[in-house]
């Protein structure tokens, strides 16, 4: 064995080596990484959804498949339109500050909607991501427990999984499984009822 | 040692890309494509949607990538390039009905990866190959693919060409030898013109075949580079130790 | 255990390593195999082969699984599938053309590695049955690459997976049976694809894992062989360990980490400059899908197989039966197995042999390639005829070799190994 070991060069050295092969493998590991992330196809499939809406009479919602998520659109009538904002009081995040929607739909307030008459979201219930049902008839089995919402109620959305409730736009009730309000995609319209889900109304850069 | 190994190589490397080259039928031409060249790819995606989409599909390739590898942009590949109702994001599908067996007597295939499967050079002598033959359905065959199903879809461009034979007395009988094509009338395109449209397409079918080459390839000097690097590294590190070695 | 010095003493260590220590033997392990591993000073160009093996094996795994991930076994979807990861999967294309060239360059690898083997003895007692792992380890790789290659479902797929199948098929009486019993058909079809897909993806790589890990665990017991073919455990220093070695870390894990630069530069450097390598690492009749009414114009296997294709193609049928070539073809690669025993030179590398030994290799190692390229070429011309007489050779080589390695003269094995590369 040699006396005289530059103890330092090998340091160096060895450092050099080991800096350079772990940036190696960091490079190496992001194609691997970035391969689960959704494919051309997905994203193909996952283009935006246009939906004709103009059949649908007051009270009456479609849903959409957009994503492989079901979209709702839901078609509201004057007066129900009229008395969403009466029962803030009753609902957990009344002015959806903690919840998912595009800026120009929390500018919306109670409405939670471009066009109030139509109001789109995503029906994933933000519990744990079933499906909500809508229950729209006034007086109907939909009830928030003790609470009187009067005659005019207008009903909303009802998570069979865990009895979660929203109102009319998907706003959901204080003291629900659900912690925040039914999450809303941005969405255009293209017509007076033709809806585009998933793109925004302000122009795309391509 | 080293010597050997490097022969070895060599010498299996020159076996297995003969064996790459086998097929009968006559010499093929040179396509000379090079996909780094965005404006013959453009000109090929052109009249590949122009004149061979309307028959044959790229089911593998999309609307979208295609428009973004060839810097085409999205208003005009929507006006000059997709003919069919689909949308951007979608594959190229030809715009023939599910009938066509029966006009063709084949479905024209996917030209997805017929640059990988059959080579540019194919592609380009196929497309040069075109011959008068009144014993064929369409007027034509062909002197690289022997009683194609295929029309001369650019015969106005290239103009009809006339088989060469040669004549062989073997035996008792003599046979007709088909041993090429020579210029029988004139096409709207100069031949040279001629030459130039049809690399364009093969090269728009290179690129179809494996759309990620031309990046590919650039990417390879980066990563040639970086392992460079670490090789030296490596090696003087390798050598640092082993000088305790005696 | 052999009690050195060094390893008898209780593993001193603190902290996490310690608390891990004394419940796992982490230092002890890596002591054993790593750092105080003697390893002769004297390896050459040919040692870098058995780490690089090991790396082509992890990159194997690792791709092989991203593929798994996208990949649609079924004989309707494969192709496509395939398509789709080079296409639509960001990045697929990469570990694609990653996990396709680690095939070719395993074999590569391995074959380079085996070579090494042969040259310097390192089959011979007391390493035999690392050399019968290491067969094992080899005829899995086939198997694990044959069924590989029918994955992608292209034609070269679908008609190289119909004839290698066929080949059973002409055992007798069993044949017919054993030949629907595998494809699960009646011809290669979707059962088929399903099932090598399993034995691809799970079976074969575990038997494989395994048995690198035995083929590892049977070399740090016997310790390594050296090109001048010596034991170096038979001169042992005043501390144990011998005069001639040095501990693998560090010395072989730089040295090592070298090889495996320069091998990455190469591997790399054909990854993304010519995945395909002219046809011959993918073949060009495999971007068709497959199509079972039509075989493509040659039908050859991919170039890791030809010299055993061309020994099975070389050996013409009779007595109504094609099944001496198959016989002929396995016991090429059965009698690897033996060589161990047929070895009869007193000396193990070929530095000390004599001039017999030197011609017989030159001439298998010809013949070998030889019938790789009449494997990979139709089988007309002077090509038959070629592979006739190389697989004679083949076999000349491997039979003759108790005779003529008695025979031949040797010079004077040192007592220590010499310089060191």
């Amino acid at each position: 064995m040699s006396d005289q070991v530059d103890h330092s060069r090998r340091r160096l050295l060895t450092a050099a080596t080991v800096g350079t092969g772990a940036i190696g493998a960091v490079f190496a590991a992001v194609p691997f990484l970035a391969s689960w992330q959704p494919s051309a196809r997905a994203k193909a499939l996952g283009a935006p959804v246009e939906v004709d809406a103009s059949k649908l009479e007051p009270g009456q919602m479609l849903k959409v498949a957009w994503r492989g998520q079901p979209v709702f659109v839901v078609r509201r009538s004057k007066e129900v339109i009229a008395q969403l904002g009466n029962h803030d009081a009753l609902l957990a995040d009344p002015a959806s500050d903690d919840s998912e929607q595009p800026d120009y739909i929390k500018a919306k307030g109670a409405a939670r909607a471009i066009n109030p008459e139509y109001w789109v979201g995503l029906a994933v219930c933000t519990h744990l991501g079933c499906s909500p049902l809508g229950a729209f008839e006034a007086n109907n089995q939909f009830q928030v427990a003790g609470t009187d919402l009067g005659s005019g109620w207008p009903g909303g959305f009802y998570c069979p999984c865990h009895g979660s409730k929203y109102d009319i736009s998907g706003r959901v009730f204080k003291s629900m499984p659900a912690p925040k309000n039914l999450a809303i995609p941005s969405y255009t319209f293209s017509g007076d009822a033709r809806i585009t889900i998933g793109v925004d109304a302000a122009p795309q850069k391509t | 040692m080293l010597k050997r190994v490097v022969m070895m190589a060599a010498a299996l490397l020159a076996a297995g890309t003969a064996g790459a080259q086998e097929a009968g039928g006559p010499q093929l031409l040179q396509a000379g494509n090079d996909i780094t060249n965005i404006d013959s790819l453009q000109r090929g995606a052109r009249n590949f949607m122009n004149l061979c989409s309307g028959c044959h599909s790229l089911q593998y390739l999309r609307y979208n990538r295609m428009a973004a590898d060839l810097k085409i942009s999205e208003a005009d590949l929507k006006a000059n390039l997709m003919f069919t109702s689909d949308k951007v994001f979608d594959t190229i599908n030809s715009a023939m009905p599910a009938d066509a067996e029966s006009w063709f007597g084949k479905q024209p295939p996917d030209l997805s990866l017929i640059a990988r499967s059959k080579g540019t050079d194919y592609v380009y002598s196929f497309l040069h190959g075109f011959y008068a033959d009144k014993t064929r359905p369409w007027g034509v065959n062909n002197l690289y693919l022997p009683n194609a199903s295929m029309p001369h879809v650019l015969l106005d461009r290239q103009g009809m060409q006339k088989p060469v034979y040669k004549s062989e007395s073997e035996g008792g009988g003599a046979t007709m030898e088909l041993v090429g094509v020579e210029p029988m009338a004139p096409g709207a395109l100069k031949p040279e013109e001629y030459d130039q449209f049809v690399r364009d397409i093969v090269n728009f079918l290179d690129y179809a075949g494996e759309p990620i080459k031309a990046k590919r390839e650039s990417m390879g000097v980066f990563v040639t580079l970086f392992l460079l690097v670490f090789f030296v590294f490596a090696y003087l590190l390798k050598k640092e130790y082993w000088k305790d070695v005696h | 255990m052999a009690a050195t010095p060094d390893t008898a003493d209780p593993v001193k260590s603190t902290g996490l390593l310690g608390w891990i220590d004394q419940r796992f033997p982490l230092t002890k392990l890596w002591r054993e195999q790593v750092s105080e591993y003697y390893a002769p000073k004297n390896f050459n160009f040919w040692y870098y082969f058995g780490s690089i093996a090991l790396l082509v094996l992890v990159n194997q795994i690792v791709t092989g699984i991203f593929l798994t991930m996208n990949y649609k076994p079924s004989a309707a979807e494969a192709f496509s599938s395939v398509e789709y990861i080079m296409r639509d999967v960001d990045w697929g294309w990469l570990i694609r053309y990653m996990h396709s060239t680690g095939a070719s360059a395993f074999f590569i690898v391995v074959y380079l590695h085996m070579f090494r083997a042969l040259i310097y003895g390192s089959h011979r007692r007391p390493r035999e049955l690392l050399w019968i792992f290491g067969c094992v380890i080899f005829v899995l790789l086939m198997a694990e690459a044959f069924m590989g290659y029918v994955l992608p479902w292209g034609n070269m797929s679908f008609w190289g997976a119909q004839v290698i199948t066929s080949l059973f098929g002409s055992l007798p009486v069993i044949g017919g049976p054993l030949l629907e019993w595998i494809r699960g058909d009646f011809v290669i079809a979707d059962a088929t694809l399903n099932r090598f897909f399993a034995l691809h993806v799970v079976a074969l790589p575990f038997a494989l894992v395994f048995l690198v890990a035995a083929h590892l665990m049977a070399l740090h017991e016997v310790g390594s062989n050296n090109p001048d073919g010596i034991e170096i455990k038979k001169t042992k220093g005043a501390d144990g360990h011998p005069l001639d070695g040095i501990p693998f870390h560090p010395y072989y894990t730089v040295k090592d980490i070298m090889g495996v630069a320069g091998f990455l530069l190469v591997f790399c450097g054909v990854i993304f400059f010519a995945p395909t390598f002219g046809g011959v690492f993918l073949e060009p009749a495999n971007f068709e899908p497959a199509n079972p009414l039509q075989t493509p114009p040659h039908i050859a296997p991919v170039w890791y197989f030809t010299p055993y294709y061309a020994m099975l193609r070389a050996v013409p049928s009779f007595a109504g039966t094609q099944i001496w070539g198959v016989l002929v073809m396995g016991a090429a690669i059965v009698v690897l197995f033996f060589l161990p025993w047929l070895d009869r030179s007193p000396v193990k590398s070929i530095r000390y042999r004599g001039p017999i030994f030197k011609v017989a290799l030159a001439i298998f190692v010809v013949a070998f390639l030889v019938l790789g390229i009449c494997g990979m070429k139709p089988p007309s011309g002077i090509y038959p005829m070629l592979a006739k007489w190389c697989t004679a050779l083949y076999f000349a080589f491997f039979l003759l070799m108790p005779w003529y390695s008695r025979l031949d003269s040797t010079k004077p094995v040192p007592e220590r190994v010499t310089g060191h590369a």
